[in-house]
């Protein structure tokens, strides 16, 4: 027996009550409900799955995706966290530093900043692997990439006495990324040329200080990793999602009640509208997506029993912001390839078995 | 430009000229006889030779500091 549309509506949603949140699982695997047929089925799925985009920014991109369980949205999330492959350095070769930052803190902080360039250059590098005896732990063109870092600071002596700013008094008293300077090797200079120049994405991050006598001299060597071994290696700066809000008026709020209920939530997320039919002032949810589900409409009385609060269960309003090596785009892209790399592998692994 | 192993100092450079130092990886470095100091006071380089008083040649001040080793180091960007 197939289940009422209403009953189908409650499945949907997560009731967010004053104290407490209810209806938290999903039921749609098979054997929940007798007699309903859950089994996964791909007609279903391409029929209910969508993504509508919002936001699409070179670095910040939201959309929603609706009608996947949530086992598979935090998959992605955790996918573009920690196995996306990027670019970050690794070694740094420390041949002077003469400036107050120590060479371990000054390593560290290099290995922070992330670094972008030409795209198709960066599918010609290959891991480099840790351990001696594997043949790939050599460093080849094909998976080390080296930069410079050679700043020495000095006087200015055409400023005059009376000056106090270190930015003119003396050159270089700041030691910026855009001074990461990147020293191609072998064919890297075919893969990443001109405008594709490996580079830091933000060239004003400040590294160091130095002041005239100071110098800092440095090799740097970046190899491709994943998230999980570091968090250098994140291609996001954050990958979240949130469920969709919902908010049900159950009985027409009208009156001064309609005001306090509007004010209740986010700018935005409910107006005060004429109602057609009597004429009176009703409050109506414009955008319950613009809501941050506070719960403050729950605190009052003269609302009690007559509005709900909720998230759509399979309504995922994915965020993701890039670090600068790939898009945001991009990135989902890449994380729904390594999903069903692994869901190929694992496949062929039970095929063997 | 040379990553691994050891880059020999320069005859302007502070690090290698000690006199006592054992043989090893820094046998083959020739001998100096002077050496470049930083001055305490005035932040000049002062360079010294065998004999000479340990003294700031510009401001007279008697605390020098040793430059700092141009030998290579390695660290990890963790």
């Amino acid at each position: 027996m197939a289940p009422s549309k209403e009953e189908l509506e409650r499945r949907r949603i997560v009731g967010v009550e004053l104290e407490r949140v209810s209806n938290v699982t999903s039921t749609d695997f098979p054997g929940h409900y007798p007699g309903e047929d859950h089994s996964w089925n791909l007609d279903d799925f391409k029929k209910n799955s969508k993504i509508d985009i919002h936001k699409a920014n070179d670095l910040d991109y939201e959309f929603d995706l609706i009608g996947v369980d949530a086992s598979v949205a935090n998959a992605f999330r955790r996918i573009l966290i920690s196995e996306v492959p990027t670019l970050a350095i690794e070694t740094v070769f420390v041949h002077n530093n003469t400036s107050i930052v120590q060479d371990e803190v000054l390593a560290q902080r290099l290995g922070l900043v992330p670094l972008r360039g030409d795209k198709k250059g960066f599918q010609q590098l290959r891991w480099r692997k840790k351990s001696p005896d594997e043949p790939a732990a050599e460093a080849t063109d094909f998976n080390t990439v080296v930069m410079t870092l050679k700043v020495a600071c000095t006087r200015n002596h055409a400023t005059p006495n009376t000056e106090t700013d270190p930015s003119k008094l003396y050159f270089n008293s700041s030691v910026y990324a855009r001074d990461i300077k990147f020293a191609p090797q072998g064919r890297q200079s075919s893969w990443f040329s001109g405008a594709g120049e490996i580079r830091p994405v933000n060239p004003d991050i400040l590294l160091a200080k130095l002041r005239p006598g100071q110098e800092i001299d440095l090799e740097i060597h970046c190899v491709l990793g994943i998230g999980q071994d570091h968090a250098k290696f994140s291609p996001v700066a954050t990958a979240s999602y949130r469920l969709l809000p919902s908010i049900k008026i159950k009985k027409p709020i009208t009156g001064e009640d309609a005001e306090k209920f509007v004010n209740c939530f986010p700018k935005g997320v409910a107006e005060v509208q004429k109602d057609k039919k009597t004429g009176e002032n009703t409050a109506v949810v414009v955008n319950p997506r613009k809501d941050t589900v506070s719960r403050e409409v729950l605190r009052h009385d003269e609302f009690k029993g007559k509005v709900e609060l909720g998230r759509i269960r399979d309504h995922f309003i994915f965020s993701i912001e890039s670090t600068g090596m790939y898009n945001s785009d991009e990135l989902f892209l890449q994380a729904v390839q390594i999903l069903k790399k692994k869901c190929t592998d694992f496949q062929e692994k039970l095929m063997e078995s | 430009m040379q990553r691994e192993g050891y880059v020999p100092p320069t005859a302007g450079g502070g690090a290698g000229s000690g006199s006592t130092r054992p043989g090893g990886a820094y046998g083959d470095v020739p001998r100096q006889t002077s050496m470049k100091y930083l001055c305490a006071d005035c932040g000049k380089s002062v360079t010294l030779n065998k004999a000479d008083p340990i003294r700031c040649k510009e401001c007279g001040f008697r605390i020098l500091y040793k430059e700092r080793t141009k030998r290579m180091v390695q660290f990890e960007a963790r």
